[in-house]
């Protein structure tokens, strides 16, 4: 049996321990909640960019512009989202795990630029090669910082370099669920001309279609990549706060544990030298 | 009818409402969009953006982007859009100077210049908008 004092010093510890992760846990839900309403306000731009691709994708081929265009085979980029810090549960193992998967399955040529510290590291322990890398981009994601990244793939795949790029990311489908997911970045594949009541066709494009997509294509990059950013931001808070929330739940079931031993220590104690008192008083 | 115009930014639902009348900066000059207008698809520039609802009018000040109108609804995707009452005029005239600055102090070629350039003109856009509504406010006010 360990001693009262050692005791009491370990419940300290633990209570300690459980402040932090309570403090992290409540940091986690108001950055989550933040995180969460980004995701939405990005949605209708990038809702509308899906659209307007999808009227210029009616009138225009595949093969107006390169990053339209199709290449069979080829080298492949995968764009890797994960996060700078750790203590967010099972989010970036899982995210690895995902991509280490897909890289196993598709053997080939194959590149990975990495957004986030864990991603960087899990991929150079596994010799994977890391053609770029960018740090997390903090807790409140802009679209100007997700536009170098935009300008690199755009820029290597229209100069060949690449010939396919996807994205992996954490999907934040609810705050227990985030699911690993891949979505391919390049080449573009608009989406059927399903517009609401008028089809492509009838628009009128202003100059001409050609110049609206070649403004349009890069654009829409961007935006697919900055809302992967802001579903793995989600997914990031939103994991390290069920994470913390458990943690602070064990450090609770601990302290109560710890308290049963030291009252059982602390009793025994009383118990011997009562015994002792008494047996000293006989023989006297 | 009424016409619907909704303003989106990349990071935000920036306006949406029923108007009646809305003057945009296309890209090949300024664009007047009333009800019933011809579906179209255009570029647009650098510039301000007017509404236009019952008496009250409304503006913004546009930079690039995208427009897309449809007879009973108009979408601006723009890279942002400023309200013109949101824009703090002291912090735009400050932006315009540090622009300035930066392009008579800095040495400047190719992307980089382009950059100072079209930062400086982005500061002279919220200037004049904002200036445009406080005069206007005060014509009303007084």
């Amino acid at each position: 049996m360990p001693s009262q004092r050692e005791i009491r010093r370990r419940i300290g510890a633990v209570r300690n321990i459980k402040q932090i992760t309570r403090a992290m846990q409540f940091v986690a839900a108001s950055k989550l909640k933040r995180a969460q309403d980004a995701t939405l306000a990005a949605r209708p731009y990038s809702d509308k960019i899906d659209e307007v691709l999808a009227d210029l994708a009616a009138v225009l081929s595949g093969e107006d512009h390169p990053l339209l265009a199709r290449r069979e085979g080829g080298k492949r980029c995968i764009v890797l989202i994960t996060t700078d810090r750790g203590l967010a549960g099972p989010l970036n193992t899982n995210t690895i795990r995902f991509a280490a998967r897909v890289i196993t399955e598709h053997p080939g040529d194959l590149a990975v630029i990495t957004v986030g510290r864990k991603g960087r590291d899990a991929m150079r322990r596994a010799r994977v090669p890391i053609e770029a890398h960018f740090p997390g981009f903090g807790d409140r994601p802009t679209f100007a910082d997700v536009l170098p990244l935009a300008r690199l793939v755009t820029d290597d795949y229209v100069g060949g370099v690449y010939d396919q790029v996807d994205i992996i990311y954490s999907h934040f489908v609810s705050t227990l669920v985030q699911r690993p997911t891949l979505a391919p970045l390049l080449p573009v594949t608009p989406a059927e001309d399903t517009a609401v009541g008028i089809p492509g066709r009838q628009f009128l494009f202003e100059p001409n279609a050609a110049s609206v997509l070649e403004q349009l294509l890069p654009r829409y990059v961007a935006t697919r990549l900055y809302q992967a950013v802001l579903e793995a931001k989600a997914s990031e808070e939103s994991s390290r706060m069920v994470a913390m929330k458990n943690a602070t739940e064990n450090a609770e079931e601990l302290i109560e544990d710890l308290t049963l031993v030291y009252n059982k220590v602390r009793q025994a104690n009383i118990t011997r030298e009562m015994i002792e008192i008494a047996t000293g008083a006989r023989a006297i | 009818m009424p016409l619907k115009l909704e303003i989106v930014t990349p990071e935000r639902l920036a306006f949406s409402d029923e108007v009646d009348a809305v003057v945009l900066p296309g890209i090949e000059g300024e664009l007047g969009v009333l009800p019933h207008h011809a579906p179209l698809v255009s570029m647009l520039g650098l510039g301000e953006l007017r509404i236009r609802k019952g008496s009250t009018t409304e503006s913004f000040a546009i930079v690039g982007g995208f427009l897309q109108v449809r007879p009973d609804k108009v979408v601006v995707m723009a890279e942002t859009a400023d309200m013109a009452s949101e824009i703090d005029l002291e912090k735009a005239r400050e932006a315009q100077r540090e622009a300035e600055r930066a392009l008579e102090t800095g040495y400047h070629e190719g992307a980089d210049l382009a950059a100072a350039r079209a930062a400086l003109q982005q500061a002279l856009l919220r200037v004049r908008v904002a200036e445009r509504r406080y005069r206007e406010g005060r014509r009303h006010g007084g």
